[in-house]
Parts: C-alpha cells; sequence; structure tokens
C-alpha cells in the first residue's frame, strides 16, 4: 500500500529570525516530551517535525531567545 | 537523526529505574542516598528535564496528610470508601505515614508549599471527609529541583531510551531490561540486580473527542509501556477494569480545575447552574453522577467561577495559567471566555489507567514490590490508589531504598541472549518491510474501538466486539505495520502496548461481573455491587503466553471501617429540598 501525506496545520510556530539553532541551540527539541521538534537540515532552525503536540509548553518557556510560540491545535480550538 | 542504524551495547547497574517523570526521579534519587557506591541508572524516553506528567510542574498536593490537620488512619480510611473497600491499606498507610517527610523534603530542594500566616502548611478541603489538598505556590520549578538533586548526587541519566521489554532470569526473577534509542533504533541491555519500573499512566488508551490522539487527559508519552512491560514479565496487575475517567475542560481536554478553584468558592453545576454533586473530589461515584447530568436534559456541566470577586479570579488564573498545563489560558482566550463572564464548559476524559486518580495497576505491596522477584513499580502505574503526584514520590522513595538495600545483598541474574535476539526481531520488525500500514493509523482504530467498545456503561456483547477487533488489529501490527524512522519506532512501540493495554481492559472489564467504582466499572447487565463474590481485587496476568485473570483476596484492613461509614462516597448527589 503506497502511503499518503495528510496536511496539518502545525500548533507549534518558530520565529526564524530570533530562533538560534543554527548556532548550536537545541534546548526546544531537547526538551519536548514527545520529541517532535527537530532542527531543519536546510534553513539551520527549529521546526515541528511531527504533528504529535500535547500543547504543555516545555519549548516555548525554555526556549533562551523567545522564539517558540505553541498554539492549541485547530482541532480542539 | 532519526534514522535507523544497529547497534546493541549493554551496562550493568545496580538499581535500574525506568521513567524518569516523577517517581522515577526520587526513586533513583533515594536508591543513590541509600547506597552512594552504586550505580544507579535512570533511563527516560523523553528528557528526564522535562518529561512525564509534571512536565510543567503541578499547582499543589492533592492527597497531602500534613500533622494538624489529618492522620494516617483517617486518609486510609478515606482512601478504602473511595474504593469501595477494595484497597490494601498497608501500602496506603505507608504512604500517608511517609509522605510529611517527603513535603519537608521536597521543600528543602526549593518546592514551596502554601503557608498561612501562622507559618504552618496552608491545607484545603476537597475530599468528602478530610482536608488533604495543599497549594504550591511556585509548582513550575517541579522538574528543575529535582534534576539538580540528580545531578548532585550523581544518578546515570540515560535520556531518550525507551525500554522495551523486561529480561528475567531462569527462575523468572528480573534481570535487568531492554531498551532501543528513540532517534537511532540502537539497542541497550541494562544489567541490573533490581528495577524500578516508573512508566506513567495509560493515557492514550481512550481517544480523545476531538480526534486528535495527542489530546489526551494525560501526558501523551504516558502510553502505558509499564503496564505492557510488566505483563509481558509475568507480572500480577490489578483492578485494570477500575479505569480513570476525569472532569475536564471540554475539547482542551487539561483538569478545569475544581481542586485549585474550588477552595477559593467555585463548583461545579448544570447548565442551570445548580449544583448537583456534594463534593468535587474525584472518584467513579462522583464520576457517575457527572455522567449522568451530561447525559440528562440538564446538561452540559460547568464550572462555576463568575459568582466569584474580579480578584478571587485573578488568583486562581494566576495558578491555573502559569502551572501543570499552563495553555488553557490561550485555549479560553481563542473562545473568548472570561472566567469572569461565563462559566466553563466541562466533560469527561476518555478512559486510561492511573492510580494517580484511580485504583487500577501493577500490583504492589507496602514496599512498592510487584510479583516479579526484584521488580518494583511506583506512581501512576502501581496499584496504590489515588497517589496523585505525592504518592508517586513518596512511593518512589520507598521502592528506591528497598531496591538498593536488596541490590546490595543479590549478585546480578544471567538473562537469555535468545530473549534479546527475539527482541530486536519483534522491535526491527516493521522496520525492515516496503510498504504496509503505518503506526498511526494502527493506534488510531486500537483507540477508536477502546472509545466504541469497552467505555463504560459496559456491555458485555460490546467488549467481546472489541476484543474480536483488537486481535485483528494485533495480526495487523505483527505482520502488515511499517516503519520508517527512529521516531516512528518509538511511536509503533507505543501502540503496542496501548493494544496490550486495551486487551488488558476488556479482559479485566469482562471478569468482574458487578458494578463497582461508580462510573469506573459501571457494567449494565450487572447493576448491583455484590460484596458476596467480588469483594476483592481482580489480578491478570500472562501465563504460558496467556492472559489469565482471578481473584485476590483483599488484605486485613489495619485500620476498620464502620459499617455506617462505608456508603459515605455513594452519597454523591445533592438531594432535593422538600
Amino acid at each position: 500500500m503506497p502511503i499518503a501525506h495528510t496536511p496539518t496545520a502545525v500548533p507549534v510556530i518558530v520565529d526564524e529570525a530570533k530562533c538560534i539553532a543554527d548556532k548550536g541551540c537545541t534546548v526546544c527539541v531537547d526538551v519536548c516530551p514527545l520529541d517532535v521538534l527537530r532542527i531543519s537540515d536546510l534553513t539551520g532552525k527549529a521546526y515541528m517535525k511531527y504533528d504529535e503536540c500535547w500543547y504543555c509548553m516545555p519549548c516555548e518557556t525554555d526556549c533562551p531567545t523567545g522564539a517558540v510560540t505553541v498554539n492549541i491545535p485547530y482541532l480542539l480550538r | 537523526m532519526d534514522e535507523i542504524k544497529s547497534g546493541l551495547a549493554e551496562v550493568v547497574c545496580d538499581v535500574l529505574v525506568i521513567g524518569g517523570g516523577t517517581a522515577g526521579p526520587m526513586a533513583a534519587y533515594k536508591a543513590k542516598r541509600h547506597s552512594p557506591e552504586a550505580r544507579i541508572v535512570l533511563l527516560e524516553k523523553a528528557n528526564v528535564k522535562r518529561s512525564g506528567a509534571i512536565a510543567m510542574g503541578m499547582d499543589g498536593l492533592n492527597n497531602a496528610v500534613v500533622p494538624g490537620y489529618a492522620t494516617p488512619e483517617q486518609y486510609t480510611k478515606e482512601i478504602t470508601i473511595a474504593n469501595d473497600g477494595i484497597c490494601d491499606q498497608a501500602p496506603v498507610f505507608k504512604y500517608a505515614s511517609r509522605c510529611f517527610e517527603i513535603i519537608q523534603e521536597l521543600d528543602g530542594f526549593g518546592i514551596k508549599f502554601q503557608k498561612n500566616e501562622n507559618g504552618d502548611f496552608d491545607v484545603k478541603k476537597v475530599h468528602h471527609l478530610g482536608s488533604y489538598v495543599l497549594p504550591m505556590p511556585n509548582g513550575d520549578t517541579v522538574k528543575k529541583a529535582l534534576y539538580r538533586q540528580l545531578r548532585r548526587e550523581k544518578v546515570l541519566i540515560s535520556n531518550r531510551y525507551m525500554a522495551t521489554r523486561l529480561l528475567t532470569g531462569r527462575d523468572g526473577q528480573i534481570a535487568g531490561a531492554i531498551a532501543v534509542n528513540t532517534r537511532s533504533a540502537e539497542f541497550l541491555v541494562l544489567r541490573a540486580k533490581t528495577v524500578i519500573l516508573c512508566a506513567g499512566a495509560a493515557g492514550r488508551l481512550g481517544l480523545p473527542q476531538s480526534g486528535y490522539l495527542w489530546s489526551t487527559y494525560e501526558n501523551a508519552t504516558n502510553s502505558g509501556d509499564g503496564y505492557a512491560m510488566a505483563y509481558h514479565a509475568g507480572a500480577a496487575l490489578a483492578n485494570l477494569e477500575c479505569y480513570q475517567i476525569n472532569p475536564l475542560i471540554k475539547d482542551y481536554n487539561g483538569p478545569a480545575c475544581a481542586y485549585v478553584a474550588g477552595p477559593f468558592g467555585a463548583y461545579t453545576t448544570n447548565s442551570e447552574g445548580n449544583r448537583f454533586i456534594e463534593c468535587d473530589y474525584w472518584s467513579g461515584q462522583m464520576m457517575q453522577e457527572f455522567y449522568n447530568e451530561l447525559q440528562s436534559g440538564k446538561g452540559p456541566v460547568f464550572l462555576k467561577l463568575n459568582h466569584l470577586h474580579s480578584e478571587t479570579i485573578g488568583k486562581i488564573e494566576a495558578v491555573l495559567h502559569h502551572v501543570e498545563r499552563p495553555t488553557r489560558g490561550r485555549f479560553h482566550e481563542n473562545r473568548g471566555t472570561n472566567y469572569r463572564e461565563r462559566m466553563i464548559e466541562m466533560h469527561i476524559s476518555e478512559i486510561g489507567f492511573c492510580s494517580g486518580h484511580s485504583a487500577s495497576g501493577v500490583y504492589v505491596d507496602e514496599f512498592a514490590r510487584t510479583t516479579v522477584s526484584g521488580l518494583y513499580a511506583a506512581g501512576d502505574m502501581a496499584s496504590v490508589p489515588h497517589n496523585y503526584m505525592l504518592g508517586a514520590f513518596t512511593n518512589g522513595a520507598v521502592a528506591g531504598e528497598h531496591a538498593a538495600e536488596v541490590a546490595t545483598n543479590i549478585d546480578l541474574v544471567d538473562y537469555d541472549t535468545a530473549d534479546v535476539v527475539r527482541e530486536q526481531q519483534r522491535v526491527l520488525a516493521a522496520t525492515r518491510r516496503e510498504d504496509g500500514i503505518p503506526p498511526n493509523q494502527l493506534e488510531y482504530k486500537t483507540r477508536r474501538f477502546v472509545n466504541d467498545y469497552l467505555q463504560p456503561p459496559k456491555v458485555t456483547a460490546k467488549m467481546k466486539l472489541g476484543q474480536a477487533r483488537f486481535a485483528e488489529i494485533r495480526e495487523d501490527m505483527e505482520n502488515a505495520m511499517i516503519v520508517r524512522d527512529a521516531h516512528e519506532l518509538m511511536r509503533s512501540l507505543e501502540a503496542a502496548s496501548i493494544l496490550d493495554c486495551a486487551e488488558m481492559a476488556a479482559s479485566a472489564s469482562l471478569f468482574r461481573t458487578e458494578s463497582r467504582w461508580g462510573l469506573y466499572h459501571h457494567r449494565v447487565e450487572y447493576p448491583e455491587k455484590n460484596d458476596d463474590d467480588w469483594f476483592c481485587h481482580s489480578i491478570l496476568r500472562k501465563r504460558d503466553g496467556r492472559m489469565i485473570a482471578e481473584k485476590r483476596p483483599v488484605a486485613p484492613y489495619i485500620v476498620p471501617i464502620d459499617e455506617s461509614e462505608r456508603s459515605a462516597y455513594d452519597r454523591q448527589r445533592i438531594r432535593r429540598h422538600a
């Protein structure tokens, strides 16, 4: 069975101008209990790779530059 | 990151703690304090800094037994009654006797508990009978404070390793565990003299009504791995039919939270703005009334704060919007819900296993020992009822000390290397297929059938249909699942734990042919409590590869309960005034 990809609007947003992942920061990726954030090979910035969010907020709270915002996932908003 | 690599390493330790949320760090800390020379390993599938149910801290203690406010005897009595009598009191009494010492120790770590103007702990009444609720003004700092202690004691922390199975020796005693790295799929065999399971609730069992897999009441990472591992190692699991079902903010699916707002004067109402329950403390009986009201013409149910002064509401918001589930403020903002103006629509959660709020779990005694020699369990997955966070800390401490002491007197047990090979094959099978069904679809289907067939009110024919559907999903999981990277591999293993838990929920619920614990085990064909036949624990375990159920007597009470007191929790509904 071939696998399709269904688009979703992800709840965690990263402000790339503020994100310092390209300077070696991995705080948001490290603290996520569900391990859904990654650093993009393309941009060097953090992004939400897997839409598996408990909207719990360590990524936003612990980000040293205030680059991360946790929104409520659309299905529950 | 995330590509699947091959690798197998082995480490040796004295005490292995699986799960770095609440009970786990305390167990590891206490084990290390007990045996400073011992190698204590704390294994966590996320990162201990921010993992588990209290990733963002906690707003207060729900079950503090503080001298001057309550005694261990009173507390043990309250919990026994709240659980319809099905309660081995020794572990509850042990908890109640030790938890104040743990509060003081946590206070010493820098976690503050609310004090009144006299400098005494400011305990509030939320339970039906006694006073046990103690607010935590800086409850957001809990994980950080714990982490500092673990570093200071030089506990060995292994993040991003998910334990998949326990290893046992020839006589069934514990030998260690197998784990897989969640970002590289490399394996780790951990040999240990004693193992403490602290893997949290089975919170991803039912499907939230939103349909979003991750919007569970419990931290969605708590997928029931501990129950599955204990089961496959041959441990007994108690009263799994006593589900966890909680009141919550509808759609947001987080606590409302009556324990915080109640002492300020908030309460639960129906859509007419009238109270319908006597007491906001969570019990199966209270949940039954909540469910009845939702189903009646007077639903939905609300948390009412809008009669309170704006400043009081400000104080409540300062807690609720900053600790435990801080995004709830954003949720209300999106919908324009201001506590000052509108009541908050509530609902009930999906089902799960969690002794934190109910009573089911891996069976443990007053030393946190399971029925497998050398294996301990603590926190939400162990069978001590109504544990909450302080129970996880206290019973984690009990487990850590006992496991460390035992480890000083025994040698490592040899495991069978064939078990490791078999486990690697099980874990990696889905990575070797070219195409198939991804784990998220298998998980969704399992959890949808959990809702369709296992949610109360429980019906025999439905639960049997559920079992048939679960068996079909298992076929697919074993023969047609596909996994494409290490992250998805973790999800596939979680989906397997969820399916194991679903099968246990069905078996346990079918076994107990009576109704008990209010909504948690409301069986339509057996609507009455039947103490003659069912005043006992129901125990599930794996024997010769099959799931079996049996009865286990409730241990004789150490705190007697008068006949007149036994039904206190049955009287939850507000009486109509003549």
